[in-house]
Formats: structure tokens, C-alpha cells, sequence
């Protein structure tokens, strides 16, 4: 990501644009990756909720795929996640493997 | 459900705080933040007092808000009768500049200004109660909530909002750098911090108190302080005063609360 230089920065650094948090990507952060297995998931959304990242998608009240692009990596989804007859649904897995 | 909120229903609505802030990973505080935001039906200004979660949502040029914010502080508001909410998300110490001791850390805590060791055994002092303290200034509603009972917390947010003047909520926020926990135990140990009734879960409206949350079964307070190692030291033999004095305080707390409702 290209960052501004002073001339391109709006004066005082006002913000002008809500939300723009979204192009700085903090997925870089991560170590540990969440894996999202389907066939264990009860549609329970507490991973959704409980993400501090705002890092799950969620279309139509259904759980969707991980924006990995803000996931830290940091685990509480998978913590969480009450799984399907002891099988948990979000399992953390070491980042590049 | 029978109060209508699901969060299948809540997921429908828009986030309005966005990803790509730069709170650390498994940060308590953005998930509260998130929680307020859905429960909200009104336009929403929100007004941050400097800490993590101002400087790390809001860094030059980039703001992770969707709504308008503004910079503001808190007794004097309550008093003067401002038509507002004040959340405060307390995770016990001064995190945003290296975890020095606050009047809000609790007993026996280590921090880098009241570390543990030879001379002083962390915090030597009992929390400041600040829910006793801003209901003390006679506002309409008052409450205490966690993130771990996120319905709870969303019931509190709307029911708060539809209340006319100042209006605060004191929510536990688990710092895993400053706790010396894990960064996946956010949840975990804000769920404990209630189980154990260290921090229970309540509101007072218009003076009169309620307590939305009894466990089944009140936990040792060591259930909460033994993940977090800024506790660590109350397990050593020679500190086990300082395991039964936190209790002690836990179980006071407790029991003043039960009897204000009982009234």
C-alpha cells in the first residue's frame, strides 16, 4: 500500500471519507490463520459477533467467508465457536503452512 | 427469543465500524464498540475520550468510524443533564501508554507502575467502583455489562437510548496485553469476570436496582484472576492473603448489590 505524501494529505489531516480504515489492511498482522469447516458450523453467528475485527461476513444471516484481508489472527471466533458434536467449525492454523 | 433480538436479525444491519483499525489482535474494546453500534436504531454521534480506542481507530487520514465523532469528559456532563450515553469500556489500567495503574485497576494487580515484587505485591488498593459512582449522580439509568453476554449488553444500549438525559454504562474490556492473557480469551475471561461476580451484571433506573444476570453457581474469583497473568503472584504460597482479601471484596460487592435490589 502507497502511503500519501504531505502534498496529497488533505490540511490538518481532516478525514473526509467514513470508514476509510478499510483500505489499510491489517491481515498482515496475523500469525495464527482461522479455517472455517463448514459441515461443523450451527449458524450460531457468535463468531461474527464476538470478532473484533469485523472480519466475518455475514450475507443473509448466514456466516460467510473470513475478509482475511482485516483477520489479526488473534483466535476468539475459533475459542468460541461451540462446533458441531464436539467438532469445532473455525480451527487456527499457523500462518504460510 | 422473546425479546426479538437475534443476531441473525443484527447481522442484517450495517457495521459501523469498520476492520483495518489498528486496536491490537484480540482487543476487548472494538467488539463493545460493535455491540453498541447494532444495537442502536438512532443516528449515533460518538464522542471518544482520548485512549486506545480513539487513537487507534481514528490514525491520520484513516478513521475505521462510519459516524460522525467527536472529542469530549464525563462527571460534569452527567451533571449538567446531557441528553447522552457515556460508555465506558473499563479494562482496568492506563492501556494505550503502557499499562501504568489507574484508580479502576483492581486489588493486586500488576502494572508497570505498581509492579509486583520484593517491595509492593502489585496494586495495594481496592478498584474504584465507577457504576456506584455515576449512579451516585442521580442519572436515570445506570449499568454494568459485558461483552461475553452480548444480548444483555444490546438490551442495555436500547433501553438506555430510549431514556431522556445523561445515561451511563461501565463495560468490561479484556486487554490481553495488559491482563497478560491470550489474545483468543477476550470472551472467556469477561464470561469468568461474571461467573465469578467480579464483575456483575446490572442497571439502576431511576435509583432502583436491578441484577440482570445470577449465575447458577458463583465461581472462585481465582477461576477469573488465574488466566491473567498480571495476577500471577497472588498464587504464591506466601500471597494467599491476597487470593482471600480479593474475594472477600468480590463477595462484599455482591452482597450490597443483592440487598439494594432486595429493596
Amino acid at each position: 500500500m502507497k502511503l500519501k505524501n504531505w502534498k496529497e494529505v488533505t490540511p490538518g489531516a481532516v478525514c473526509t471519507e467514513a470508514g476509510s480504515a478499510l483500505k489499510f489492511k491489517t491481515g498482515s498482522w496475523r500469525a495464527f490463520k482461522p479455517r472455517w469447516i463448514e459441515e461443523n458450523c450451527i449458524q450460531c453467528l457468535f463468531c461474527w459477533i464476538y470478532c473484533p475485527d469485523m472480519a466475518i461476513e455475514v450475507k443473509d444471516g448466514k456466516r460467510g467467508v473470513y475478509r482475511y484481508d482485516y483477520c489479526k489472527g488473534c483466535g476468539i471466533c475459533a475459542l468460541e465457536c461451540p462446533g458441531k458434536k464436539g467438532k469445532k467449525a473455525i480451527v487456527m492454523e499457523e500462518e504460510g503452512k | 427469543m422473546a425479546t426479538g433480538i437475534t443476531l441473525k436479525e443484527l447481522s442484517k444491519k450495517e457495521e459501523l465500524l469498520t476492520g483495518g483499525h489498528r486496536m491490537c489482535s484480540g482487543c476487548g474494546a472494538p467488539i463493545i464498540v460493535k455491540m453498541v453500534l447494532l444495537a442502536s436504531d438512532y443516528p449515533i454521534i460518538a464522542a471518544n475520550a482520548t485512549g486506545c480506542l480513539e487513537v487507534s481507530t481514528c490514525i491520520s487520514d484513516y478513521t475505521a468510524w462510519k459516524i460522525p465523532w467527536i472529542h469530549q469528559s464525563l462527571s460534569g456532563a452527567m451533571e449538567r443533564g446531557h441528553d447522552m450515553i457515556y460508555i465506558c469500556y473499563d479494562n482496568g489500567a492506563y492501556m494505550n501508554t503502557g499499562i501504568q495503574r489507574s484508580s479502576a485497576t483492581p486489588f493486586g494487580a500488576d502494572t508497570t507502575t505498581c509492579p509486583a515484587g520484593s517491595v509492593i505485591p502489585g496494586k495495594t488498593q481496592q478498584r474504584k467502583n465507577l457504576t456506584k459512582i455515576m449512579a451516585a449522580h442521580d442519572i436515570p439509568y445506570a449499568a454494568q455489562a459485558s461483552p461475553s453476554h452480548w444480548m444483555d449488553l444490546v438490551k442495555k444500549v436500547k433501553k438506555a437510548l430510549d431514556i431522556k438525559g445523561p445515561k451511563f454504562m461501565n463495560v468490561l474490556s479484556p486487554c490481553n496485553r495488559g491482563w497478560r492473557s491470550r489474545t483468543d480469551d477476550a470472551i472467556m475471561l469477561s464470561r469468568l469476570g461474571v461467573e465469578t461476580c467480579y464483575w456483575p451484571l446490572y442497571e439502576i433506573e431511576d435509583g432502583v436496582t436491578k441484577v440482570t444476570f445470577k449465575p447458577r453457581e458463583k465461581k472462585p474469583l481465582a477461576d477469573f484472576l488465574k488466566p491473567q497473568g498480571r495476577f500471577k503472584h497472588m498464587f504464591a504460597p506466601e500471597n494467599e492473603w491476597m487470593l482471600k482479601r480479593a474475594q472477600e471484596m468480590v463477595d462484599k460487592e455482591w452482597g450490597s448489590l443483592l440487598k439494594a435490589e432486595a429493596k
